[in-house]
């Protein structure tokens, strides 16, 4: 596969919003890019099923998995001036969120927005971030077209765009996680062109982000033997110790964890010093602070892999992968499920 | 109402330009008065010095004064692992500066101000704001030798801030400080004046003003009128006594900021031609800020100065807010000040 293939998946992935628990757009662009591959179907959840491979009688059944959801916010309440108080959903900086350029998903459409933030004569110069509840979002709009336009519950995003940038790195405010649905959709392709014998089920998962609630459900509703989860970890960029996260552009991360099923573990990096795919090792001792977590113990137990793109800014509008690290994960995730016999 | 070039401030604010790299902002305004201006100089400098005809010889020469540059970052050294370091060119808050995209030197090189990631943060540290010492640019580089083929210090770096509409009435761009005041005085040289005037497009207001001083020595106005962006604070959890101005009530002349008194005759003046002619217009409720006023009231024997801002909300950020409403209120009355200020 092309890199160029990867950059156009990634584009029009991130290029869609979809923040926790509201993933009908990002929900939509995954559709139509899995729609060719095998029958989508939803989740009461959000989270979106496809069978890719059907498999031999006999044959396990693997799931791939990626999360959908991104950070942002939500609604509270429609103050007076057209300002909007808002709740963060998932992990938001919120060191970062003054004059920050935002879009409102309301009921009858988009509308533009940027975070508030304190003119330079009402700080003392010891100026702290503020508390959640302390953040408004300008809508530029007057009080009576304001409580028109909006209602408690709309979702927020941080707009950004989709950046190539040197070195074969990609910049978008949404790569954690279509980075990682990028990587299931690529390998779901590499796979229909060239299956093994295992049945492949794709699942791009709500709510990662809040609850990891999306994966658990799906998890329990496939009842896989085996999954592939993919998401993005820490990567070296600035700030970042070497001993916390992986290299960007430096391979797919096989990560140890207790949830990690040591079998699998081991064969995807047997697997990727044979198919010559650029690959480097991360352990943690608890938590993986993925949906591999609640995967592993969903019914009965699923054995689980977990592979990472290293991604520099994380929750962040300026999250930044390489396309290259994409690709590998996609060919270990595709190389995996061609051999996998039990 | 007198309809703004909204085309011509969208392409303005889309200009890079920070302090001393006031290049394309010049460019584009020569390009722009072509047939329309008497004379013109680029100084020393790099300000930009217009002399118009009107229909007639004024009494008082009169200066419109507008600032070209805008605040952004500029490279200083490039480290082994091919991050940029920087400094602030002008006033920026470091609450806006992490988790950007910014463009870098003159070939616009897309690159992000880096940050450690919120979830490695220690809860004491989720409370403060880095400082810009411990930030980085990231081009992608990945070494010092690759980063120093795409950059060198002293190359601008600078926000992305597209242009978009929100609300009824309001814009939110890059740049609007000061590329509104160029926006305005580039259409008075493009329409007609009643009498001879000058304009002058300065460099360097946001590093100190020395643009303006070097402009004021060599063009000696009598009248200088300054056309600016100032902070509005007009949060619903302000107090209405430390908001200062409001965006939406009309363009903000100033009484004192910390770097002018205001002559208060010329200030009743300009405040009661606003009033007599029902143009909508606010006074600077707070002595705050500073523009090239103070070079032009101070420079070789003084003149007379009085400031007219756009009230804007974020400025010195990536995205400032501004109303389209005050815009052309602001070009109304300077279109007054030009008919009445020569008179003497």
């Amino acid at each position: 596969m092309e890199l160029t293939e990867i950059i156009s998946l990634a584009r029009e992935l991130c290029q869609a919003p979809g923040i926790s628990g509201r993933e009908e757009d990002a929900a939509a662009a995954a559709e139509k890019l899995l729609a060719p591959l095998g029958a989508v179907e939803r989740t009461p959840l959000g989270s979106l099923l496809c069978t890719v491979c059907p498999g031999e009688p006999g044959a396990p059944h693997l799931m791939l998995e990626a999360h959908l959801d991104q950070i942002g916010m939500v609604v509270t309440a429609v103050e007076k001036g057209g300002f909007l108080r808002v709740a963060n959903v998932g992990g938001l900086d919120r060191r970062l969120l003054p004059a920050s350029p935002v879009t409102v998903h309301a009921r009858d459409g988009r509308y533009a927005g940027v975070v508030a933030s304190t003119p330079p004569h009402l700080s003392d110069g010891k100026e702290k971030p503020l508390k959640m509840e302390g953040i408004l979002v300008d809508t530029g709009l007057s009080d009576e077209a304001a409580r028109e336009a909006f209602a408690p519950g709309d979702p927020i995003t941080l707009d950004s765009d989709f950046v190539e940038m040197a070195g074969g790195l990609i910049c978008s405010g949404s790569l954690d996680n279509r980075a990682g649905c990028a990587a299931v959709i690529a390998a779901a392709r590499m796979l229909r062109e060239n299956p093994g014998r295992c049945r492949v089920t794709v699942c791009l998962a709500s709510q990662e982000e809040t609850s990891g609630f999306g994966a658990a459900t799906a998890a329990f509703a496939l009842a896989p033997d085996l999954a592939l989860i993919t998401d993005v970890t820490f990567g070296d960029g600035f700030g970042v110790k070497p001993q916390e996260c992986g290299k960007v552009g430096g391979g797919v991360e096989i990560d140890y964890a207790p949830a990690v099923n040591r079998q699998i573990f081991d064969r995807l990096r047997e697997l990727a010093r044979e198919k010559g795919i650029p690959w480097q090792l991360y352990a943690m001792g608890s938590r993986t602070g993925t949906d591999t977590d609640l995967i592993a113990a969903s019914g009965g137990g699923v054995r689980c892999g977990l592979l990472s793109i290293p991604l520099r800014n994380m929750h962040t509008a300026v999250e930044t992968v390489s396309a290259r690290d994409i690709l590998h994960t996609a060919s270990l995730m595709a190389a995996f499920a061609r051999e996998v016999q039990e | 109402m007198m309809q703004v070039n909204w085309k011509q401030l969208e392409e303005l604010t889309q200009l890079r330009g920070i302090s001393g790299q006031e290049d394309q902002v010049r460019e584009y305004l020569i390009q722009k008065i072509q047939g329309r201006y008497e004379s013109y100089v680029v100084d020393d400098m790099g300000n930009l010095l217009v002399h118009k005809k009107g229909k007639a010889r004024p009494a008082r020469k009169v200066l419109f004064s507008a600032h070209m540059d805008e605040v952004g970052f500029v490279v200083t050294h490039i480290d082994e692992d091919g991050m940029l370091h920087f400094a602030t060119v002008g006033g920026i808050s470091p609450s806006v500066i992490p988790g950007r995209p910014v463009l870098v030197g003159p070939e616009a090189i897309p690159g992000v101000i880096g940050t450690r990631p919120v979830h490695l943060l220690t809860p004491e540290e989720r409370e403060e704001y880095a400082k810009v010492e411990d930030m980085r640019i990231d081009i992608g580089a990945g070494s010092r030798e690759k980063a120093q083929e795409m950059a060198a210090p002293g190359d601008m770096v600078t926000f992305i801030g597209p242009w978009r509409e929100l609300g009824e009435d309001a814009v939110l761009a890059r740049a609007i400080d000061d590329r509104a005041g160029c926006a305005l005085l580039l259409e008075m040289i493009q329409g007609e004046l009643p009498w001879d005037c000058d304009f002058a497009f300065v460099v360097q207001e946001e590093t100190g003003c020395a643009g303006s001083k070097a402009a004021a020595f060599s063009l000696r106005p009598e009248v200088a009128v300054v056309v600016e962006s100032t902070t509005a604070g007009d949060l619903p959890t302000a107090p209405a006594g430390r908001q200062v101005c409001r965006v939406g009530k009309g363009p903000v002349i100033s009484f004192m900021d910390k770097g002018t008194i205001y002559p208060r005759d010329l200030y009743e003046q300009v405040t009661s031609l606003a009033r007599g002619a029902e143009i909508p217009w606010q006074a600077k409720e707070g002595v705050f800020g500073g523009n090239d006023a103070r070079s032009y009231c101070s420079s070789a024997a003084g003149a007379k100065v009085a400031a007219v801002s756009l009230p804007v909300r974020y400025l010195h950020s990536p995205n400032t807010l501004a109303s389209k409403r005050d815009m052309e209120d602001a070009r109304e009355l300077l279109a007054l000040l030009a008919r009445e200020l020569p008179r003497g």
